[in-house]
């Protein structure tokens, strides 16, 4: 993610603004909504960092629509993954914040971006050791292809076809200070 | 975003504070998984970590133990009594030989000064430093540090008494270095014999008196004394230390009502603290313990992840 800040502007291509992310958040809670009976039972499980914004902001939109909030917490799966000494160096791990009890409800696994598909593996694993819901689903902003697992997410605010080179960066300005945005960085 | 980029952990004298507040957040994440129904996540599995202790110990050995098994790392306990340091091999050789049995982190405990700082500079596997005789005991001083900043939530200004048995100890050590990295007021109360004034060189207030900082403290940390290592010129008698040292009932009235009462362990009941203090509602003796996990759990996490970055 740092080797972003170094690219120049010339290779980033905004993909979404903030009226797009919107629409696109609206859509997928719209979408939740109706695929879900029991609302107030339902939990929306961000992955750190930037999922759990997407998650806070569906629940914002679902209980816009429904009147109900749905519970969202955290979700780290940093300590779940099967490549810790491939990776270099360690980075910081949020706190896992879910309902006591995750036993038999509905949950979706909220992220920014789908790529390989290990991250939601890795997710699948860590929630295996706090209970059982009733279904599990996955909600993205952004498919970006090249899955590498048979997983696919549930919900999609867009599909973008991207070459393996490039990498996707979210912002959003609650937590980075820019404005909403999706930008394609090319190599 | 921060990042850990060290293999072994010998000391929290050589971390900065950034690394040190790396390791309390991370550990922060560790102590969740102790409170689920499956307390246990794969990230280290496949990992082999030797357990190397050249002295006793059964707590500090039982907490990396319970650590690694949670982390899924297979765990191998080695005691000195065991060791073929007996038979005269050195201990270079005798971790060389752990290394050639594949075990990725070595957790060391042994009498020496720097023989963590020794391994891990010859090894390739991952050392941590689980006290190194009078020198220091990094994971002791992160899971009282831990401790502090989860009851105040932070550790700048804090006002930390550190009473006892300095000059024999690795645990002050770690939580001096901790502590004042973080920006805590560090005292360290005790006789003259075992609290020199040499120490004031490190930043901190020396005195001789514990009813000089009962008022202002926030955190009164009671080192154990060791009397079975004490020799007789250091202090005349247990009794005389009670006297002017242990934290009575009288003494901990006097203390603020936030005030935590920290120790070690293993405690000496009516030495350096009063049984029923002890077990009082200022005490958080054996949340130090249980936090002593999720510190150890995050070190052999952050270790075996910066064990990647090459030397």
């Amino acid at each position: 993610m740092n080797a972003d800040q170094h690219t120049s502007e010339n290779n980033q291509q905004m993909v979404m603004d903030a009226e797009s992310m919107e629409k696109a958040i609206r859509r997928m809670a719209h979408e939740i909504v109706e695929r879900h009976d029991s609302l107030d039972k339902i939990v929306l499980a961000g992955i750190p960092t930037r999922g759990v914004e997407v998650a806070r902001r569906l629940a914002d939109h679902i209980e816009k629509i429904e009147g109900v909030r749905p519970y969202f917490g955290t979700l780290d799966i940093s300590m779940h993954r099967d490549d810790l000494s491939t990776r270099g160096r360690v980075t910081a791990l949020e706190v896992t914040r879910l309902p006591m009890d995750i036993d038999n409800r509905p949950l979706v696994i909220v992220d920014d971006v789908f790529f390989t598909g290990r991250t939601t593996r890795a997710a699948l694993d860590a929630l295996a050791s706090f209970g059982r819901p009733s279904i599990i689903q996955l909600a993205v902003l952004v498919d970006r292809g090249h899955r590498e697992l048979p997983i696919r997410p549930d919900y999609v605010g867009k599909n973008l076809p991207t070459s393996l080179e490039q990498k996707i960066r979210v912002r959003f300005e609650n937590l980075d200070s820019v404005p909403d945005s999706v930008f394609v960085i090319k190599p | 975003m921060s990042s850990w980029k060290r293999k072994d952990l010998t000391g929290l004298d050589e971390l900065d504070a950034d690394e040190i507040t790396f390791l309390l957040d991370t550990a922060r994440a560790f102590k969740g998984v102790g409170k689920r129904s499956l307390k246990k996540v794969p990230a280290l599995r496949g990992k082999t970590l030797v357990n190397f202790f050249v002295e006793p110990s059964t707590r500090t050995r039982t907490s990396f133990e319970i650590a690694a098994m949670r982390l899924s790392a297979d765990v191998v306990n080695i005691s000195a009594t065991a060791s073929s340091l007996q038979k005269g091999e050195t201990l270079k050789d005798t971790a060389l030989n752990l290394q050639a049995l594949q075990a990725d982190m070595i957790v060391l405990r042994h009498s020496s000064p720097g023989s963590s700082r020794f391994l891990a500079e010859r090894l390739n596997s991952s050392i941590i430093n689980a006290g190194d005789g009078a020198h220091e005991h990094p994971t002791q001083g992160l899971l009282d540090i831990f401790t502090i900043r989860e009851k105040f939530g932070r550790i700048e200004g804090l006002n930390v008494a550190i009473v006892g048995d300095i000059l024999f100890s690795r645990v002050a050590r770690s939580n001096i270095f901790g502590l004042l990295k973080l920006g805590a007021k560090v005292t360290l109360v005790g006789p003259s014999t075992l609290v020199p004034k040499s120490f004031e060189k490190l930043g901190v207030r020396v005195i001789h008196r514990i009813d000089d900082v009962l008022a202002e403290a926030d955190v009164v940390n009671l080192l154990r004394i060791q009397h079975e290592r004490q020799r007789k010129e250091y202090f005349p008698g247990l009794g005389e230390y009670v006297a002017l040292f242990g934290l009575t009932k009288a003494r901990a009235a006097k203390l603020k009502p936030s005030c935590l009462i920290m120790h070690p362990g293993p405690i000496n009941r009516g030495i350096e603290i009063d049984s029923d203090v002890a077990d009082g509602s200022q005490s958080v003796i054996l949340e130090q313990v249980t936090n002593g996990i999720a510190v150890r759990m995050a070190v052999l996490y952050s270790c075996a992840g910066g064990a990647g970055v090459p030397v």
